[in-house]
Formats: C-alpha cells, structure tokens, sequence
C-alpha cells in the first residue's frame, strides 16, 4: 500500500524535496542489508540533512503510525536494517556526517551518527589520538550503526568494544523531543544511564543525534606474529596459557585449516596449510613493554606445541601478517555464492570445544564452514559456504545455524559477539536469557514506543 | 506481465555473477558517484541487487533501473576494491546489453552509434568538417589546457570548458605505416583511439616518437575503428560487434610484438572488454583472434618501461613540476601504475610530485559526463583540487579521457595549468 501524496509532501516538507524517495527502484535499493535474508521493500525513504530534520521525521512517522528503520552503510549482518513489512520508513542518517569535535584536552569526540568509522578514526590520529573499535567494516560502516549494534572487531580483548567509547548521545524519542543522557566528563552520574540502554539498541528505542565518543593516546609501539600450530587444541591452551600470564594483546586472532587452506589458494602468502591452526597475535604498548611481551609470548606459544612462531621484523612483515587475516573472508567468500557469516562467541576457555562442535556440525550436514576470528574475546566467525539458491542446501543451512547457537550457548557463550540480534537470531534471545528477560524488554520498548515504529521486529520479535 | 517475464530470464543469464555479490557494501568505501550522492541506488551493490530484484520480478519498472544502472562511471574502483571478486564491470556491461535489447536504443544514440561509429570511414570524413566551423561557436578560455567554452547559451556544451577537436586529426598527421622490426627486435601495432586522432593527435605523435626512438618498428594501419566501449557501455551490442570486427580485419594475424595504445579505456576494453563479451557475441574464430589480440595488448607507457628498457634519469634543478593521476582503468583495470611515473622521471626537465588520492578517479567516464555532468563536475572538482594542492605546473595522465576532464576542471577554476599525457612528456624530452 503507497503512501498518501500529502503525507510524503510532509516529508519533503522537513527534510526537502531532494531528500524524500518514492521511486521503485530507489525503494528496492533499501530493501536488504549485509544478512542473508530476504528483501522487504519500504514505501519511503527519507535522508535528512540536519539532526533538526531528523528530530521531525522522528515525530512525523510517530504521529501516522509508520514505521522507522535507520540505516547508516546498511551493512548490518543480522537484518537489523531491513525496514517493516508494511509501510516502512527507511531513514538514512548517510547526509549527517559532521564531526562536531575533537577535544585533544580532555580526550574525547562529538560526531553526528552517519560519519563513517574509518574516516572518523583517521581524523582522530590526526590530532594524535587513537579511537581502537574496528569493525570488519569500518571503512564504510556509521558510528550510528556502530553504536546502535555495540559493533567489536580485532582489538576487543585489550581495547574493548564501541560501548566502551560511548561517554554520551543524544537521541530523539518517538515524539522527537531531544534526550541527553552522558556527558564529557569522564565520571557522570546524572540520571538514567540511557546510554548504557540505547547502545546495542539495534534503532528499537531512540533515534541518534549527536554522539559523544572517547579518544585515547596511540600506543608508542607495535609487533605481530604468526604462530603455526598442528592442533587447535594446542592453539587454544596457547591463547589460555598468554591471557594466564598476564599478557593482554591488542590483537589475538585464530584461524582454522579450511580458511588457511583457503586463504593460501587466493593469496599465495605462503601460508602452512597443513597447520590445523594459525594464531595471529599483536601485542602494543611502551616500546620496552612490547619487547617484553612479545619475547614472553613467542616462549608461551613454543611451550604450548608451536611448530614455528614468525615475528614481524619490520612494518612490511606486520602488515604481512595482518593481510593474512584481512583475506579470510575475501578468500572464503569467493568459494561459494552464498556467504553466511557467523559470531557465536564463547568463553575463550571453550574454543577448542566449539571448534569441535563446528566441525561436527559441518559433517553432519556436508557443509563447507571455515571458521576464523577472534580467539582472545572468544568471538568466532564460523563461515558457511553455500548457494541459497539451491533449497536443499539452504534448509540444511537454517540447521545447521540452529545448532551452532545451541552448541554456543550450551558452552555458556552468546549468540552473537558483535552483530547483533536483528531479524535473524531473535527468536533465539529466550534461549539465551528468559522468558522475563523477554517480558521486560517488551515492557520497555511499550512505555518508550507505544505505537510500536521504532524498527519493529528487531530483536525481541514483534 | 508475460513481457517482464521475458526479460527476466534474459537477466537469468547473469544470475550466477549477481549472486556473487554477497551485499558486504565495502564499495561505498570506493564509488565516485556514491560519495557524491550517497546513494544506495548510485553504488555497485545497489545496483547488483536491483539487477536481481528485475530479475525475480520483486521490482517491475525496468527503465528505472537502466536509468539507475546508467549512472556510473564504469571506473572499475568496485571491483577493485571487492572482497568477493565480483566482476561488477561485466555484469554492468551485459546488463546495459540486456536492458537494451528488452527497451530498446534510445534514437539520438541509434543515430550517433549505428549511424556515424559503426562507420568509420564517414565518421572521420564527417568530423574533419568540424575543426574549421567549431570556432564560430566557441571561444579559447585557457591557453594552458587549450579548452574553449560556448559563445552563446547551449544546452549541450552547457558551462563546460571542454577541448575542441583538432586542426587536423592523427591520421591525416601521421602517415599509414608498416615498418619492420627497428633496432629493438619489436615491432609494435598502435590502436590510436577516437580522443586521441580527434582531438589529442599530438600524443599519437608522441607515442610514434617515442616507439621509434627506442628502435621499435611500427604497424599503423588507416581506417581505424573505435574499440566500442561508447556503443557497448549505452548496450548497444550490435554496433560493437561490428567495430570490434573492424578492427579484427586490421590488426588480427598481422605479425607483430604487441598492440599498444595510449588510451587507457581503449587498452582496458581490447584487453578486458573484448574478450570477457566474446562468449555472447562472436563464433568461435572470431573468439581466437580477440583472445590472441588482447593477449599481446598493453599500454604505451608500460610497453616503453617495461619491454623497450626506458628508464628515468636524474631530475635537473630547473625542472618543472608535474603531478600524475591514475586513470582507473589503467590502474584499477590492468595494474599499471609506475609505469607512466617512469616514464615521466625519464624526462630530465621534470620532477614528479605526488598528488594525494591519485587514483580516485576524475569522474570523466565518457559518456556519463554527457548524461550527468553535474555529478561528474563535482567528482572532477575534488581531483583538480587535489592537482592544485601539489603546485605543479603540469597534470599528466595516461588516458586521453582523463585528460578532457581534467582540462575542463582546470580551467574552470582559474586555468594556468598544462594537461599532458605522459608520453607527450616523455617525447618532449627526447627533442630538448
């Protein structure tokens, strides 16, 4: 069912004629995000230009019941930006990309919701400060997005995730009237803390302004290596036996044999691929502190069964390393047409037995799954390789997704590290919380969205 | 909508590349025309989905997305930077083909495509009216980019500085040729390319310079066909067939070393084009000598550099400054990139400085600067900023498109800065 031309006249009306979209094919353009889901078309996409247009927006859908998904990159990998059945609203924060300011005294950043990750990072290093969450999307994704799916990425173990960074917003509520929860002090125990509860969010409870994010100094100095081990097994106790020794490394990541394999027939890095797995570490700090830690880990590794640990020499060698890992999901992604990619996470101390449990999975249903990602946080990106086109194959699939959550939660993990919940895992959250976990939720979202627009169906279902 | 039905199996026949599309959105990170606009529609993944929504009949109006599909510069940055080797270039190029054969070519394009490209030998005739008539309407604004712009008000030519045709073009210039192999041992084919014999012969007479000079023979045959990017890109695959035939007849079994041309987008299309739309649209002989041809293709500067053994040499200290920017389907489409930078640092009277993001792509992309130039102004604006920052007298690049577009740029914000091909620069050097 369209919209009425009078209603979409008020759109235009707030936010400008060139900002409204009707178009089919425009419509079609924002049906989908990065999940592999199926399409859902909105009956009107709307790009303010300012946070104030964003604000009435809010308020315009409220006051006729429509639907509001806000979208940044769309990038989302759980369905989160795929706008309602009927009547959505896709509301693109992509034209509000200002960096209001970077504070190099009191170490922080206030950012609109659409700049983009990387760009905002770079800005940062500028000014010689450091911003560390690094989503696998960053050169693209929002620091909206960001904060609404409390996105991860490699250096979660040491620096922690976008939550971490988050000092305060504000966000418009579904009346449009602004909230300001946090501030730019470090301490700050005014009110609510709504910012601990809008982030991760998933866009179900506020709209994004104005973002508030923390700044650190860079670390002085930086190396990586490259352990090859025959076991996983053994790779895990190695990242066991670094975090038991009190070294916490910036980056700690691990990959299995089907991706090495995979990634050595793409890249011709010279990777081992008859190694079982590769661990991929970078410890940073104060020069002498990373000295230390790196002899003490390339010891720890040695002690834990590597059959040879390489460490990068120079920055060519670091970025050689780190290429290895970027390629993973290129590599994987060219084996198959479909690409679904996972992050069940467990505690770090269950890796081994959630390895074994995807590889058992992947017999079971004579799946192809290559699996790397983040050892030191337990976040693991199983990868299955399919064509969802083939609908044998894809049922086997949709099983063998349900049995990798069971497999993580029975490990007393998560169902998802860093993607979020979205459409795809929500049916799922009961699992992994409660019955009143639910019930809460819903009564929540009811007392802040009681017309119920803010990107229904997310997370805890409709 | 038994219509819509019928075009949908003929999107069938690119399924298997759609789906390889896996929706990351990494190109946004990338697209000229999205960081323009910033929208979905305008990116690579916007329009792969839309391509396989068409073809699922979830969206049913095709001329919007050949309009959507349209707008894009064919710079190849998408591909390049793509995690999952999407060949998005050539899902473009097909799809183009498909919706155009299920719409049908719009008439001013049937007119200048089947009309006047198809045929060469009256395309030439009739643009070698034009030099001598274009002065009535025009008028010299930059001397430096020898760029001109309307006298009166036109639609067409708009508030574009743009470079009128030649006096005369290269292949009155330059004399059909067919030498032996010269000191080198090579013998090259040159393909000149439609801007540079209209409208840059002095770079075809550069490049003619520069292969003898460094003892290579040269097969320069008259009556040279456009390599049908123009007609292909608008999806009309019956006048690209019929150029690439053309061509065929002049340069297949003749012996030589290598086909070089100083165009980036000629030599990316024989090289890539050619053979990637040989499996629709020619038999099997024909197939063969298109593989054979493009096996032997390459750019000019890379052939110099690279075979002919030019190398740079110290810079004097009163040399100019010049800046060079990557033609993306020089760079992105076929890996050359220090090449054209040699060639330049052979020329003692020159110091090369980089500009930043060389490789971001002008916004030229032959037609699409027609159909939206304010689009392509704005991406263009970016680049010459980025020529301006360097200080350079002198933009080089290696790809006579390129070279329109930064001439156009560079005069309209103020003019006084040269646009040269790298080998113009390199040949000048030879004679001073």
């Amino acid at each position: 069912m369209p919209l009425a031309k009078s209603l979409i006249d008020e759109f235009a009306q707030i936010a400008g004629k060139d900002s409204v979209m009707t178009d089919e094919a425009d419509l079609a353009s924002y049906s989908y995000d990065a999940a592999v889901l199926e399409p859902v078309m909105p009956a009107l996409v709307v790009r303010p230009k300012t946070l104030e247009s964003l604000g009435r927006v809010t308020r315009l859908c409220n006051e006729n019941g429509l639907p509001l998904t806000v979208r940044g990159a769309g990038t989302n990998l759980s369905g989160g930006v795929i706008p309602a059945r009927e009547l959505g609203v896709v509301v693109l924060t992509n034209a509000l990309t200002r960096i209001v300011s970077i504070n190099t005294e009191d170490l922080y950043a206030v950012v609109e919701p659409g700049v983009v990750t990387a760009k905002f990072a770079a800005a940062a290093a500028e000014r010689g400060l450091f911003y560390p969450p690094d989503p696998g999307s960053q050169a693209v994704s929002t620091l909206g997005g960001n904060v609404a799916e409390n996105a991860g990425g490699l250096r979660g173990l040491k620096y922690g995730v976008t939550k971490d960074y988050v000092m305060g917003l504000s966000f418009f509520d579904v009346d449009g009237q602004l909230v300001k929860t946090g501030g730019r002090t470090v301490k700050c125990v005014t009110g609510y803390n709504l910012a601990g509860l809008l982030v991760g969010s998933e866009g179900t409870l506020g709209v994004f302004g104005e973002i508030i994010l923390k700044l650190v100094p860079p670390p002085a100095a930086a190396k990586a290596m490259m352990a090859v081990f025959d076991t996983m097994d053994a790779a895990s106790q190695a990242v066991a036996a670094i975090i038991a020794a009190k070294i916490v490394p910036a980056t700690l990541e691990i990959m299995d044999n089907f991706t090495i394999r995979t990634v050595e027939d793409f890249s011709h890095a010279g990777l081992p691929t008859g190694a079982q797995a590769l661990l991929l570490i970078e410890v940073d700090g104060h020069a002498a502190m990373v000295a230390e830690d790196a002899d003490k880990v390339e010891t720890i590794c040695k002690r834990q069964g590597a059959s040879s640990i390489k460490v990068a020499k120079d920055a060519a060698e670091r970025n050689k390393v780190w290429e290895a890992r970027r390629a993973a999901l290129s590599a994987l992604a060219r084996v198959a047409p479909t690409t679904v990619l996972e992050d069940a996470t467990v505690p770090r101390s269950q890796i081994p037995a959630m390895m074994r449990a995807l590889l058992d999975i992947a017999a079971k249903y004579s799946l192809t799954i290559g699996t790397f990602g983040h050892a030191g946080d337990g976040n693991l990106h199983p990868t299955i390789l399919t064509d969802k086109r083939d609908h044998a194959a894809w049922k086997k699939v949709e099983a063998a997704i349900d049995e990798i959550f069971y497999a993580a939660l029975k490990l007393g993990g998560t169902l998802s590290g860093e993607h979020g919940i979205g459409l795809a895992k929500s049916r799922w959250l009961e699992k992994e919380t409660s019955r009143g976990t639910i019930l809460y939720s819903k009564k929540i979202k009811a007392a802040l969205d009681p017309k119920s627009i803010l990107n229904p169906g997310k997370i805890i279902g409709a | 909508m038994a219509d819509l039905r019928r075009l949908a199996r003929m999107l069938g026949e690119i399924d298997d590349q759609l789906v390889s599309c896996m929706r990351c959105g990494m190109c946004q990170a990338v697209c000229p025309v999205f960081g323009d606009t910033g929208r979905e529609a305008d990116v690579a993944r916007g329009k792969i989905a839309l391509l396989s929504q068409l073809g699922s009949e979830m969206i049913r109006d095709p001329h919007q997305v050949k309009e959507r599909l349209e707008r894009c510069l064919l710079c190849g940055s998408c591909a390049a930077a793509c995690p999952s080797g999407v060949p998005v270039v050539d899902i473009f190029l097909r799809a183009r083909a498909i919706l155009t054969a299920y719409i049908g070519l719009s008439p001013a394009k049937k007119l200048i495509f089947r009309g006047l490209l198809a045929r060469p030998g009256l395309f030439d005739r009739l643009l070698s009216l034009a030099p001598a008539m274009q002065g009535l309407f025009t008028r010299e604004v930059d001397a430096a980019a020898g760029t001109s712009c309307a006298r009166f008000q036109s639609s067409l030519i708009g508030d574009r500085h743009f470079k009128t045709l030649a006096a005369k073009p290269l292949h009155e210039l330059a004399a059909p040729r067919d030498e032996p192999a010269g000191a080198s041992g090579k013998r090259v084919a040159l393909f000149t390319g439609c801007v540079v014999d209209k409208v840059f012969p002095q770079v075809g007479q550069a490049s003619l310079a520069a292969l003898s000079r460094a003892g290579a023979g040269v097969y320069l045959p008259g009556g040279q066909a456009c390599c049908g990017i123009p007609a292909l890109s608008s999806g009309d695959t019956r006048t690209f067939r019929k150029l690439v035939l053309a061509n065929l007849e002049l340069y297949a079994d003749k012996p030589f070393d290598a086909l070089v041309t100083a165009c980036a987008t000629c030599t990316a299309t024989i090289k890539h084009v050619w053979p990637d739309m040989a499996a629709d649209l020619f038999n099997e002989g024909e197939r063969a000598a298109i593989a054979a041809l493009a096996a032997k293709t390459t750019d000019i500067c890379a052939y110099l550099t690279d075979v002919l053994g030019v190398t740079p040499v110290a810079t004097q200290d009163s040399a100019a400054t010049v800046t060079y920017h990557d033609p993306c389907h020089l760079k992105k489409s076929l890996g050359i990139a220090n090449q054209p930078r040699d060639l330049i640092r052979a020329n003692k009277n020159l110091r090369l400085v980089e500009m930043s993001e060389a490789d971001v792509c002008c916004g030229c992309g032959g037609s699409f600067n027609l159909a939206h130039y304010e689009i392509s102004k704005h991406i263009g604006q970016r680049k010459i900023a980025n020529i301006r920052a360097t200080g350079a007298q002198i933009a080089a690049t290696a790809c006579p498109a390129c070279m329109l577009q930064i001439a156009d740029m560079a005069s309209q914000s103020g003019g006084g800065i040269q646009v040269k091909h790298a080998v113009e620069l390199y040949a000048q050097g030879l004679t001073e």
